[in-house]
Order: C-alpha cells, then structure tokens, then sequence
C-alpha cells in the first residue's frame, strides 16, 4: 500500500500543474476564439505572418520559446519589465510565469480547433441574423459563438491536456521552483534524477495518466451532448 | 413603392436592373437559373453592395452610391426568407421566431407574436428545434421569423423551390396570405409560372443579368415575349375582379371586371373581396353574333386587337373586351370567320373553367362568412347586389331583365323590396346581354 501512497511533494505537483494549466486554458480562450474568428473570415495584410506567429510554438523547439519568454516577459524583458513597472505582476520564477509558459504552447492547437469550427458555420445564417435587426457584434455573440462551442471545448481540452504536459519551456523560463514552478512532468523529471526516486516517478506516471484520460472522457461527454443540442436532437416535451 | 436601380459585377457576371413599382402588393421576379434573380435580392438586402446606383424602399433610400448611402443590412428593415430557410439551429422555434422581434422597440412592431403564429398556424411548434421539423414547416418558421421583425419590405427567395408537391401546397396558401394581410412591398423570386399568376401584381424578367420587361402582371400575361419565355398554354389572360354579388339562388356568384361581370360558381367569398381570374386562351370561344341558346354564362362583346397565326394551325387573337382577353382559335375558323383586327366579335366563355386563385380566407373574413351565411339568403342577394351597385363606380351594367324578375319573387322584405325599386329604376333600364 505505501507504493500507492503519493508523498506532500508529489500532490502538490498535481494541484500545481491542474491549477497551471487551468489559468493557461482560461486564459488564452477570449484571444484564442478572437484569433480563430479573424483567421477563418477576414482577409486582410499580414494574414499569413499572424497565423504563422500563432504556429510558431507548435514547430519551435520548446527551450527557444522558453528562452524567447525569459528575454521577452522576464522581469527585466522587454514586455514583462514594462508590465511590472506597471501593475507589479511578473512573470519570472513564479507559477504565473509556467501559465504563461503553457498558454503560448497551447495556443496554437486552441485556435486551430477553433478556426476549424468557425469555418464550418453557415455564414448564410450570419447573414439571416444581419437581415433581422443584429449587427455584426450582436451576430457574433447570439449566432457564431454558440454555434462553435463545441470546437471551443476540443480547442480547451487540447489546450489543457498540453499544459498539463508541458515541460521544456516551463523549466527554461521559470526554472524547477517547488511548490511554484515544479508542475507535474518537472517532478517526474526531478524524481528520475534523484537516487531511490523510481517508486515516486511511477505514481506521478500513474497519476499523470489518469489525469489525462480523465479530461479526455469529460471532453468526449460534454462535446456530444453539446453538438446534439445544436445539431438539433432538442426535442420538445 | 420601389425604386431600384443597380449595377453588379461578379467576375464574369454582371447585373444591371432598374425598375419602379407603385404601392404595396406582389412583384414577381422571375427568371431561369443564374439569371440574377437572388443577386438583386442580396443587393435590396444589403447583403451585397452594388458597385452603382440607387434602391429606395417607400421613399427611403437604402443605398445611393452618388449620396454615398449604404445602410448596413442590420438597419434596412428588409424582412428576408431564404430558399432553404436558414433557421439558427441551437435556437428553439420560438426563439428562431422573436430573434428579428427582440431587436426591434415594441412601439415600432406592427404585427405581434400571437397574429403571425395564428397566420402561419405554428403554434404547436414552438418548443421543438428546427432539426425536428419538416421541409413546409422550416419555411414557415422562416417567414414567421422575417415577419416579426415587423419589415417595411419583404423579400422572398423561392420559398417553396426545395419542398416537394405536398410540402408546397402546405406552405403556398400562408404565402397567398401575405399580400392581403400586409401593406407592405414583397419580392417573390420564383420561376413558376402558376407562383407569378397567382399571386404577383408586378413582374420584373431577368435574363443573364438583363431586365426584359417590369410590368404589370396582367400587361405582361398577354404579351408575345411571355408567351415566348414560358411556353404555350402557360399563359392565358390575369384579370383582377371584385366579388361583386352573390347569387345563392342560381348559385353563381359574380366578379366585377372593368368590361361588366363574369358569372362563376358560387365563391365563399366576401363581397368586395378581390380575385384575380386567368381564363386559358383555349377554354374561351368566339363568335360572329351572339348565340340565342347556347350554355355559355359570359357573353361579351369585344374588337380583335390582333392576330397571330404560329406554325401547328393555331392562331392567338387578341380581344378587348374592356380588358384585353387572349383567345386561341384553329387557323381555319380565323379564316372561315375572317377575323381581322378591328372586327368586331363576341366573346364566349364559361365560368366554370376559370381558373381562380381563391387565397385563403382571413381570420375576420372567416368570421363575417360564418354570419353571414346565416341570414336569408335571398335578402343577403338583394343587399349585396345594392351595395356592389352603390360601390360600383364604373357605372357597368349590373343586371338582366331576368335577374330583376328573380329579385322582385325571390325578396320578400318589403322595405328592401322597395328600396331595390328605386335604386333599378332610378338609374337605368336593365340592360339587354343582347345588345
């Protein structure tokens, strides 16, 4: 029973990473949607720059992005310097920073799924709503966005389950700091180093594993009781 | 009144219309597929935007390109019904229904909820979603949803081009309502040719991007380039009458027209009421005098406009009988008659083959025929037929000698009797159908 018995260190690796990974989700989802929307119906210059910029993180070896973040959202970065001069908030070495770690790895894989969604929307019922009295906002809030709901919730699970996952630019940017920066997988990673650390290694593999099957059943569930309400099974009494 | 005028490329397409309608009632736009029939409507909807020109909507401009006028779709109150109905699937019926509603100021509604759910008869559909319901009922739903955006024109894309028959004569009667239960313009793109007899006032031809005519309906029915677009027999003449009386006796009830009254089996409609007729050009006679006993009911005298003789031994004589009347005749009996323009003929017909497109009743007419066939029957006659008399204006005439010799037996009011009296002799002696 003691091998099953998951240590201080170990539980709050989890709640770190769920709590992580969550911020990153919530986060990243009114720009991800807004991002998805642009790409999927305007056209406009630069088009392709955004949406390669969009993919970058996706392609780039995850320590790049880590180290661009550092140079970038550090406390002496370009932005995050700035930010903190402002508001007081930073970035570095807190498990702020591994949110905004996760999100930019996300990201990508959130507006793809959303895109996808937002295409396969009938622009014809956009215009319908247009011909009744809503304008282009309203259209977008009571027509679009409830019709791409259940791309959103594939885009958040993905989104969730990378997070969860995430590892090289977490530990470039803000380092393996227990109990603010030392998410699932850096635990995993610490334990593996660490001599006698197998037995822990192997509850954190167990518990990562069921963490993730666990989200993907919930997504699942949700995503098709979402699309038959919309695809029409509401049926009245 | 509509006032457009428009201009429109699209790659290789190019549009060009402009035409004016008066008042409220039916324009028909009519055309073969890819003629430009939906571009326009897109452009009266703001949903495209013309490169030149101008559309005006009861004097309201709506798009001006030299004024730089382009009122965004959301802001044109144009109530819009899609071919395919376009109902917004996570919406319940209800809600499909008070979308258009909801964005407007209830001071600014003209027809509430309960009156467009009672017209269309989609009550007991409310709380479905659209996935459950059928083809008729979508398009219902759709033209319930445009209304109650209380729109200052309406705009309908073949409404019924993706039902099948059934589907279609479940949804047409509710559209054969709206002309009679709105005051506003409607656009009915269709290429039906029954659609258009029935129910359109005006109609606007398009070819490959081309206007070919915008006229009246009836102006356009008899004309050769109708004819020539939609196939012999698909035309015949439109006429637009009023219920004038009833004859509940003989049961025949009578249409006022502007060259006297066609005599049709009796209609349960109220007096007044407009109805249109289309009289087919091969169910109608012609002859030199008129006959002494002969079955046919209508009897007028009318000049030959024209003549045209086609290749199959046909010939399409054109009468005017106070309404121009085509009438279809073997080429050997326009010989043998020497029919000529200017001659002078008579017209026979019967009402019984007229084709007329009887709209359904209205909630309050409903209500008014129901009180109305409970009164006596021959007292009923005599009153509509002093009423039909005091509405007319045209001053035609109203009654044969036999007729009044039914009215004097048949009414029995003795007021009503006498008032009838004054008002036959009064103004003119009952006219002879033989002279």
């Amino acid at each position: 029973m003691e091998l099953f018995q998951p240590t201080q260190m170990e539980l709050e690796a989890l709640r770190l990473s769920l709590w992580v990974s969550m911020w990153a989700v919530f986060g990243s989802l009114p720009p991800g949607i807004f991002i998805a929307w642009i790409l999927a119906r305007k056209q406009f210059p630069g088009k392709t720059l955004l949406d390669g910029a969009v993919h970058l993180p996706l392609v780039l070896p995850p320590v790049v992005t880590g180290y661009l973040l550092l140079v970038v959202m550090g406390r002496r970065g370009l932005l995050g310097g700035w930010i903190y001069e402002l508001t007081g908030v930073s970035f570095a070495f807190d498990w702020k920073g591994a949110a905004l770690a996760a999100a930019v790895m996300a990201f990508p894989l959130l507006v793809r799924a959303v895109r996808l969604s937002v295409e396969a929307v009938d622009m014809g019922l956009e215009e319908a709503a247009r011909t009744l009295g809503a304008g282009p906002v309203r259209v977008f809030f009571t027509i679009t966005l409830p019709l791409v709901i259940p791309g959103i919730l594939t885009g958040a699970i993905l989104a969730f389950a990378r997070s969860l996952g995430e590892f090289g630019a977490t530990i470039t940017f803000v380092s393996n700091i227990p109990g603010e920066t030392r998410t699932l997988p850096i635990a995993l990673y610490s334990l593996i180093q660490m001599p006698g650390g197998e037995t822990g290694a192997l509850r954190l593999c167990i518990i990562a594993i069921l963490v993730s099957f666990l989200a993907l059943i919930a997504s699942e569930l949700l995503a098709r009781r979402l699309t038959l309400q919309i695809r029409g099974g509401k049926k009245g009494a | 009144m509509l006032d457009i005028d428009v201009k429109k490329r699209q790659g290789d397409f190019s549009l060009e219309a402009a035409f004016e309608t008066d008042g409220a009632g039916v324009t028909a736009l009519f055309g073969h597929s890819g003629a430009g029939k939906t571009t326009l409507i897109n452009l009266i909807a703001g949903l495209l935007r013309p490169d030149t020109g101008h559309i005006q909507v009861n004097g309201r401009t709506l798009f001006d390109s030299q004024r730089g006028i382009n009122v965004p779709p959301e802001k044109r109150r144009v109530g819009y019904v899609f071919q395919e109905g376009r109902l917004f699937p996570h919406l319940s019926v209800k809600t499909n229904l008070t979308y258009g509603m909801n964005r407007l100021p209830p001071s600014e509604r003209y027809l509430d909820f309960r009156q467009v759910v009672d017209l269309l008869g989609i009550g007991s559909l409310l709380k479905r979603g659209p996935a459950t319901l059928s083809g008729g009922e979508k398009q219902r739903i759709a033209i319930g949803r445009a209304l109650l955006a209380s729109p200052m024109l309406l705009l309908l894309d073949e409404p019924l081009a993706s039902l099948d028959a059934a589907r279609k004569s479940e949804v047409l009667p509710f559209v054969g309502r709206l002309p009679r239960e709105l005051s506003i313009p409607i656009i009915y793109v269709t290429h039906s040719v029954d659609e258009i007899l029935n129910l359109a006032d005006h109609m606007v031809f398009l070819d490959s991007g081309r206007l070919i005519a915008a006229d009246r309906v009836e102006n356009v029915t008899t004309s050769r380039i109708f004819r020539r677009l939609t196939g012999q027999g698909q035309g015949g003449t439109i006429i637009s009458t009023k219920v004038a009386a009833h004859d509940r006796v003989a049961g025949l009830t009578h249409l006022g027209f502007e060259g006297g009254f066609f005599k049709v089996p009796l209609l349960d409609r109220q007096i007044g009421s407009p109805l249109r007729v289309r009289i087919r050009p091969q169910d109608v006679a012609l002859a030199l005098e008129p006959p002494l006993l002969t079955s046919f009911q209508n009897i007028f005298p009318g000049r030959i406009e024209t003549v045209e003789h086609d290749n199959r031994g046909f010939a399409s004589v054109r009468l005017n009988i106070g309404h121009p009347l085509l009438i279809q005749v073997t080429s050997v009996a326009c010989s043998e008659l020497h029919l000529e323009p200017g001659k002078k003929v008579v017209e026979l017909s019967d009402g019984s083959t007229f084709e007329m497109w009887v709209a359904p009743l209205t909630m309050a007419e409903r209500e008014r025929a129901q009180k109305q066939a409970k009164s006596d029957d021959a007292n009923a006659f005599a009153l509509q037929l002093l009423i039909a008399k005091a509405l007319d204006e045209s001053g035609a005439k109203l009654f044969s000698v036999g007729e009044v010799d039914v009215l004097k037996n048949e009414v029995k009011d003795k007021d009503l009797q006498s008032l009838m009296l004054a008002i036959l002799t009064d103004d003119a002696e009952p006219i002879d159908p033989k002279s």
